[in-house]
């Protein structure tokens, strides 16, 4: 049954719920997330930690490890196809190939027993069935272009004769590889010196418009945002509570969370005594308090919030919040 | 110095509290228990003395006199294994005793001091341990010459490298952390640094190797036994016990059977109750 | 590192005839060997001298392969220990190869499916493995297997059949530890970052476990394969005197019980220093292995 997605859309996550388990307690990490990604577009995701994009993009590529997690409802819509709904040997078709995934730490996501080139290689052959020489010269290609020099000796090194930057860049070439629609780019470079970050950033910029590759970016760093996406949503506890595109979301932050986190960041160009801090804490995702999530940390809150989960209303064309100050807006539930 | 009291206490009661949950140590635990309580009372719960026979009763099969049957002589099997664990419980303390207060001293010295006579230790060491496993204790036995005594202290010996060791690392450890820089700062001698301060806190590893080195020591000894070189006849030890079995393997199976189990059941008590205990002590050791 | 402990080893073995109460000459002749004969003996052997040109003197023959003459049939010591030891070497081979796959394969499994069925019993198996007196388990397998099945022979050397019982009573400890340290190693590498990127790409899961896991938990097992393969060399003894086969560690029993001191001199001597090689091999290989090491 081929289902129908909007012109244009490449990956639609909708009502996403993921849990967890353990000793005895169910824990909510992803309370029902939805989201499009464009063809060509690049998309954040941004929370603080523990609000749940890793475990969304794990969710995507259903690398959630059961026990002790386990992917509840939902649909994943990606090129006509619910990923929720293939079996484990289509998705391992697509994970690699169609769509691809940067983890944080760079140092530690090679195998260090393995030369470079033979990981990328064994990717490599794997998804396009290539002869090894043929891998080898596509590997190379790939090192290259992500401006990793002299990479035919690079492919004979091991891991650990890399620096961490070095490292970043051949993971990005060898998801890459196999030129995947989506890329899925988990804090890429939250591990990395300042200065390096800046290059990795820029080269995911132009790997992305080369080979036409949509980005969904997770970061906690809203410099990286600014720069990278043109759409994003906030997350909190499981929840997306805002979504826009990135010049909205910075100059017009509805939800009170997204206000907060923009309150908190320092800017040269202001004169504070002290920089504005959300009270309270993250809720726990195994008892989340009732209604609104953020609302125990919230000066806005009124009736409604404390008891049933606010809908998502639209302010203005795709610019999205989950917040009861906004309800006369169009709801869209 | 009362803070420190306290602590103790509540760090004693968390092991304690862990220890009890975890059920493979109690049934370590009781096993041990039980070999302690017979080997004590051997002489109170032993239906016959063990090295009386009746040749007239030689091989019998189970029966409601001897429960577990006779051996070759004709003497009482449950009385011989009964005694056995007296005798394995002696050989144990004893060699572990030797090896625990030599090899502490040893690794206490050594990781301390450091220099050439933490070197000079540990060559000594290695070359104890250039003797693989029992080959070392009857490498000792074949110089001391066959016998009990004798197999309690190449058991002891042989148990000293181990002990020596994991006090070295843990004083060395130790040795660098403030507390003993404040010790020494106070005036402390040596003595009192390395009793008072380092060896209290490094009793938790000494104790796991402790109660696992009971379990090897068990298997040496009973193993040297019956290849002659330890125990020797008549007394009832259940290595010994199995060396003269075995010409009676087709004709009487079960003479052969019981020591057997005796030993594997004890030093799985131990085992067990020395895993569980180090998970207890630190449960980031666990798997 | 390595000689200080040879050295030592080799003093341990040199000093064996002096520290056994009386003397030496009167030891090696035989108790009631004639004056004259002792008188000989003495000069040969260079007993009137001071220790540390005995010392010498004996490095000296060991290092020309010569042991010396056993006491009990005039033979050189070099060639009873070259036959026993050798076969003492295969009988631990076959048991380590034996040792190994069990524990391997099992330690694999176990690790993938942590707290199922099989790592329950397994880990139970291997709480039995250590526990078991290699004696009495060797004494049980042949009563099965060789008396009630007549599946093997019950002793003797011969074909590899006769070996094969002997190498698991001989092996059953070592493949729970093994497996003990498989099990433990592989579960940490599967919590590794590399495996979540494997998976990842898509890649089999046979793949991820069998080439990307395993390769890095053998690392550190290798050196346990080492150590293993040691202790059954020394070990080996047991099984010998169960099954009795003629390997040197019922060499070296015999010649205690016989006060042939040559015989355990040498044994002594051979026994430990091998061990030292392995180790030393093993420490080698681990080198050999591991990337980080072996690449700058």
């Amino acid at each position: 049954m081929r289902i129908v997605m909007k012109m244009g859309t490449l990956l639609s996550v909708k009502n996403l719920k993921t849990q967890f388990y353990s000793s005895g307690r169910t824990i909510r990490a992803l309370d029902g997330v939805s989201f499009d990604i464009e063809e060509g577009g690049a998309f954040g995701l941004v929370g603080e930690t523990g609000c749940g994009k890793s475990v969304t993009a794990l969710s995507i590529l259903r690398l959630i490890p059961y026990p002790p997690g386990k992917i509840v409802e939902g649909e994943i819509l990606f090129r006509g196809r619910n990923l929720l709904a293939l079996t484990e040997d289509e998705m391992r078709s697509i994970r690699g190939k169609e769509i691809s995934m940067i983890f944080q730490e760079p140092m530690t996501s090679l195998n260090p027993v393995f030369r470079i080139g033979d990981q990328m290689m064994e990717v490599i052959m794997f998804h396009q069935g290539l002869m090894r020489t043929q891998a080898f010269e596509k590997a190379a290609e790939m090192l290259d272009r992500v401006n990793i020099p002299d990479a035919k000796r690079v492919m004979m090194q091991f891991p650990h004769q890399l620096s961490g930057g070095m490292r970043q860049r051949v993971m990005i070439a060898m998801e890459l590889s196999c030129h995947p629609f989506l890329l899925i780019a988990d804090e890429p470079t939250t591990a990395l010196d300042v200065t390096i970050q800046a290059q990795i950033l820029r080269l995911i910029k132009e790997i992305k418009k080369e080979l036409h590759t949509s980005i969904l970016l997770i970061t906690h760093d809203l410099g990286v945002i600014a720069e990278m996406c043109d759409r994003v949503a906030v997350m909190y506890a499981g929840s997306i509570v805002e979504q826009a595109s990135v010049e909205e979301i910075f100059e017009d932050p509805k939800h009170p969370y997204t206000q907060g986190l923009w309150g908190a960041i320092p800017r040269i160009d202001q004169e504070k005594e002290a920089l504005a801090v959300i009270s309270g804490t993250v809720p726990d995702l195994s008892q989340p308090p009732p209604g609104c999530k953020f609302h125990p940390r919230c000066s806005y809150r009124f009736d409604p919030c404390d008891r049933m989960i606010p809908p998502l209303s639209q302010t203005s064309h795709g610019h999205l919040v989950s917040c009861y100050l906004y309800e006369g807006g169009k709801n869209l539930e | 110095m009362n803070e420190s009291k306290e602590f103790k206490t509540s760090q004693t009661a968390d092991v304690w509290r862990r220890l009890k949950r975890n059920r493979a140590a109690i049934v370590g635990g009781i096993i041990v228990l039980l070999f302690v309580f017979i080997a004590i009372l051997a002489p109170l719960i032993s239906p016959y003395p063990p090295n009386e026979g009746d040749l007239a009763k030689r091989l019998k099969p189970p029966s409601r006199e001897h429960l577990l049957g006779t051996d070759p002589l004709g003497r009482d099997l449950l009385s011989r294994v009964i005694y056995g664990a007296r005798i394995s419980l002696q050989i144990q303390v004893i060699a572990v005793m030797i090896a625990l207060v030599i090899g502490t001293l040893l690794g206490m010295v050594g990781g301390y001091y450091g220099g050439k006579l933490d070197h000079l230790i540990m060559r000594l060491m290695d070359i104890l341990l250039a003797f693989p496993g029992i080959f070392l204790a009857i490498s000792i036995i074949a110089v001391l010459g066959p016998g009990l005594t004798n197999l309690m202290l190449a058991a002891g010996i042989y148990s000293i490298p181990q002990f020596a060791r994991i006090v070295r690392g843990s004083v060395l450890s130790l040795k660098e952390k403030e507390f003993i820089e404040a010790a020494r700062a106070v005036g402390e001698n040596d003595f009192n640094i390395l009793f008072r301060y380092l060896l209290p806190n490094s009793i938790a590893p000494i104790i796991i190797q402790t109660t696992l080195r009971m379990a090897t020591v068990l298997l040496t000894a009973s193993g040297l036994s019956f290849l002659g070189l330890g125990v020797q006849p008549p007394t009832a030890e259940w290595g010994a016990m199995l060396s003269t079995a075995r010409a009676y393997l087709i004709t009487a199976p079960h003479v052969a059977t019981v020591p057997g189990l005796a030993i594997m059941l004890v030093v799985m008590g131990f085992n067990l109750f020395g895993d569980g205990l180090r998970d207890s002590l630190d449960p980031r050791l666990r798997d | 590192m390595l000689i200080p402990v040879l050295i030592g080893v080799s003093l341990v073995s040199f000093s064996l005839l002096h520290m056994v109460p009386g003397d030496p000459a009167v030891l090696l002749a035989g108790e009631d060997a004639n004056p004259d004969f002792i008188k000989a003996l003495r000069k040969e052997y260079g007993l009137d001298k001071p220790l540390y040109m005995q010392y010498f003197q004996f490095i000296s023959h060991v290092v020309q392969v010569d042991f010396g003459i056993s006491i009990r049939n005039r033979e050189p010591v070099i060639k009873l220990l070259k036959e026993r030891f050798l076969f003492t070497v295969q009988l631990s081979f076959l048991s380590i190869l034996i040792a190994a796959f069990i524990g391997l394969i099992a330690g694999v499994i176990s690790s993938t499916r942590q707290y199922s069925i099989f790592d329950n019993l397994s880990m139970v198996g291997a709480l039995f493995g250590i526990s078991m007196p290699i004696f009495w388990f060797g004494l049980l397998l042949m009563l099965v297997f060789s008396v009630h099945l007549r599946w093997f022979p019950a002793g003797g050397k011969g074909t590899i059949v006769h070996l094969i019982l002997p190498a698991i009573a001989l092996g059953a400890a070592s493949s729970a530890v093994i497996a003990r340290m498989t099990r433990a190693s592989m579960l940490e590498v599967i919590r590794q970052d590399y495996i979540r990127t494997a998976r990842a790409n898509g890649l089999r899961e046979f793949i991820v476990i069998y080439k990307h896991a395993l390769k890095n938990a053998m690392i550190p097992v290798i050196t346990v394969f080492g150590l293993e393969f040691g202790y059954m060399l020394g070990g080996a003894v047991l099984t010998e005197t169960v099954f009795s086969l003629p390997g040197v560690g019922r060499l070296m029993v015999e010649g205690i019980f016989q006060r042939d001191y040559p015989v355990v001199q040498g044994s002594m001597l051979l026994v430990a220093t091998t061990f030292v090689v392995v180790n030393l091999l093993t420490d080698i290989a681990y080198a050999f292995f591991d990337p980080k090491i072996r690449y700058e």
